[in-house]
């Protein structure tokens, strides 16, 4: 390692990396619904895209977890985002593409996608 | 993508408990589920609370799962990894609140640590230079080059207040200041990695999970007082910590963070390891300096003191391996931050080693000033058994103990001092009701006795005298007077040994006599051993009333010492009997008692 500029990078680098090992109550939520009906409906490339996304845009503040059966069994995939003193959302039908667009709007911008909630698709 | 991270204890006391194997069940199973992608497993440093090894911690959700077995493996990679559903029967039980994992640092255990010395324990992969440097590793060692003088650096060490963790709690800056004021044309940084104390693993637990914070801290201490070369003068019984110092010194050398020009500043730094071969007076500065030199460990008279004449003859500074660990921690938050915690005299915090008679045994840091009440009843949950607490020894065979009376005395170098213990290294041997003061003492002495080199008359044949003559109490041969005798003697001792190793042996059983003194006298009065420790002062009888006659005692005692038959109250016989307690453990109906 030459200077200190070099030794910045690889902090940089593996930040992101460690800092999922800090439990931080503060972060918003978001959880995949990942019991049988969720991995059947082909949650898990979901999940593993919303992982992606958020790291690809240094996201610190969200931390991303599986749960078990949310209960609406037909509307899986299932994302909920919650965030400290705000509702529930409840994303249902998610698919790799809606997915991204939920980083993009919702985390990165704070505006929640509409159409792709629980209460536009019981219409 | 990762999206989780399993943390496993690699610490020695969890790989003792199979932690290795754990590992290796984890990556095979979570390969059959085609997790490997999305799952990473890190080997990581003590966690600390080694009551409940082996530990294992998943992250994002912060779930602490402890005493996992091998059986266990399968279910939590498919419920908790897969389908994210936490495995609550494995939960360590104080995280647990109703449907709720409450975080590790609201449990008893961890409320009220603040880990400092211990930050990268258990959180990162201490054989991955990467991940320390992701935990701002190394930054102060660039700060120190290119931005601070080696006065500046001894200026903050000197403000932050820290003192010695070794024991003496010498004040740090001032150590350095008296090696870098004195010429040469070498000077040499040592580490005291030796933690000879019985019962004391706070060096083991740095070295084995973060020992990139001892490297980094050497170095900034080379830049200081103008030395380019440290040894660590670790103990061959280390063999993990030795490891992971190994492939740290490697790691550093191929980043250019140790060796030659780091940070291209012209700095030149470079640390080799030395092994100690089992002498507890190696830990002691000068015979440790002795024994790199190559010679037998002995200590010599001072001064002149290392820092004028140390390694080889030239200025050294000897640190012990806390103490390093919070120099960095001091260079980036600043001499303020570091000063701010603890007490007017004692600055920072201390790592403890929970042992003996106390649920949670660990690891745990606090600040200075904790009370040793709080340390037992909240953050180590209390004596096991429901007994009742009865002492604490700190500083191990050269401290004292600390009696319930004293139990709320905030913890620092002065408060221990003035009731005739030490700090010492960080050893805390909690004691119940069960343990004799005589015993304990005598414990303690047999151990110095042992380790004593052999070169000063007060140390070599005092501290033999001084152990005789418990043994005599012990046995129920003891006299009044010799309890003035042994006060003598080890005033003698304490003022006259050649190193501390000397100097401090005496004091568990002064601390123990003064605090403890109806305990000594009944040994010695009534040939009486009040805790029912000392076997020569017990005698095993039979409660008739409650003996049926069973004959499991007789059966199983090794001298046929019970004499009875079949249906009728069974008795020992005194003279025969040699104490063993079998009977007592055998015998289902609590007829057998120890008075």
């Amino acid at each position: 390692m030459k200077n200190l500029a070099e030794l910045a990078e690889i902090r940089d680098r593996m930040k992101n990396k460690v800092n999922i090992r800090e439990t931080n109550g503060d972060n918003i939520r978001v959880l995949v619904g990942m019991a049988t009906c969720g991995i059947a409906a082909g949650a898990r490339p979901v999940l593993n895209a919303l992982v992606e996304e958020v790291n690809k845009r240094s996201l610190s503040n969200v931390t991303i977890t599986q749960t078990g059966c949310i209960g609406i069994c037909q509307y899986e995939p299932v994302v909920e985002i919650i965030e400290p003193g705000k509702d529930k959302t409840t994303y249902v039908n998610m698919t790799i593409e809606k997915a991204l667009r939920v980083v993009s709007d919702h985390l990165a911008n704070g505006r929640v996608v509409n159409e792709f909630t629980i209460g536009a698709a019981a219409k | 993508m990762i999206r989780s991270h399993v943390l496993v204890c690699g610490g020695t006391g969890c790989t003792s408990s199979g932690s290795e194997q754990i590992i290796k069940l984890l990556e095979s199973e979570i390969e059959k589920q085609g997790l490997t992608q999305e799952v990473k497993v890190v080997r990581t440093g003590c966690f600390g609370l080694c009551a409940l090894g082996p530990i294992m911690i998943i992250y994002p959700e912060g779930a602490f799962y402890s005493m996992v077995k091998n059986e266990d493996i399968p279910e939590i990679v498919s419920e908790h990894l897969l389908k994210g559903r936490i495995v609550k029967r494995l939960l360590y039980h104080e995280t647990v609140e109703g449907e709720n994992i409450r975080s590790l640092d609201n449990t008893p255990f961890y409320k009220k640590q603040l880990r400092i010395a211990l930050r990268n324990c258990g959180v990162i992969n201490p054989e991955d230079i990467d991940e320390y440097i992701a935990r701002d590793g190394y930054l102060a060692l660039g700060k120190v080059l290119t931005e601070f003088t080696p006065a500046q650096v001894i200026d903050t060490m000197k403000r932050s207040g820290l003192r010695g963790r070794g024991g003496a709690g010498f004040p740090t800056g001032l150590k350095w200041e008296f090696a870098s004021k004195n010429a040469a044309d070498q000077k040499y940084v040592c580490c005291n990695a030796d933690e000879g104390d019985p019962g004391a693993f706070m060096d083991r637990s740095v070295l084995e999970g973060d020992p990139h914070a001892v490297l980094e801290a050497m170095a900034i201490a080379g830049y200081a007082i103008g030395a380019d070369q440290g040894y660590i003068y670790v103990r061959a019984e280390y063999p993990i910590a030795i490891k992971r110092l190994a492939i740290a010194i490697n790691q550093a050398h191929e980043y250019g963070l140790l060796g030659k020009n780091i940070f291209e500043t012209g700095y030149n730094f470079d640390i080799e390891l030395r092994l100690g071969a089992g002498a507890f007076v190696c830990g002691e500065e000068t015979a440790l300096m002795t024994s790199i030199e190559g010679h037998r460990g002995e200590p010599r008279p001072r001064p002149p003191f290392p820092a004028v004449k140390g390694l080889f003859g030239k200025p050294t500074i000897l640190n012990n391996v806390e103490t390093f660990v919070n120099v960095p921690q001091i260079i980036l938050k600043g001499a303020e931050w570091f000063s701010s915690i603890g007490n007017e005299k004692s600055k920072g915090t201390k790592v403890f080693a929970l042992g003996g008679k106390i649920n949670h045994t660990g690891l745990v840091e606090i600040p200075m000033g904790t009370t040793l009440r709080e340390i037992i009843e909240e953050i180590g949950g209390g004596i096991p058994n429901g007994k009742k607490f009865k002492a604490a020894q700190t500083g191990g065979p050269s401290g004292g103990c600390i009696p319930y009376s004293l139990i709320d005395i905030p913890i620092d170098y002065d408060n221990l001092i003035s009731i005739g213990s030490m700090m010492g290294s960080g050893g805390l041997i909690v004691m119940d009701e069960d343990n004799c003061m005589v015993d304990m003492a005598k414990f303690f002495l047999e151990f110095t006795v042992d380790e004593s080199c052999g070169k000063c008359t007060p140390c070599r044949i005092g501290t033999r005298r001084l152990y005789e003559m418990l043994e005599k109490i012990a046995s129920g041969n003891g006299e009044l007077e010799d309890l003035d005798k042994i006060e003598e003697l080890s005033k003698y001792i304490k003022a006259n040994s050649l190193c501390g190793l000397g100097q401090t042996a005496p004091n568990p059983v002064l601390s123990m006599m003064h605090h403890f003194r109806e305990e000594y006298l009944a040994h010695v009065v009534d040939k009486k051993c009040p805790a029912g420790v000392c076997k020569n002062l017990l005698t095993f009888i039979i409660d008739e009333n409650k003996c049926v006659g069973c004959t499991l005692c007789a059966r199983n005692c090794p001298v046929n010492a019970i004499a009875g038959s079949v249906k009728k109250p069974h008795v020992i016989d005194k003279a025969k009997c040699i104490k063993c307690g079998v009977c007592l453990q055998k015998c289902k109906f609590g007829a057998v008692l120890k008075k």
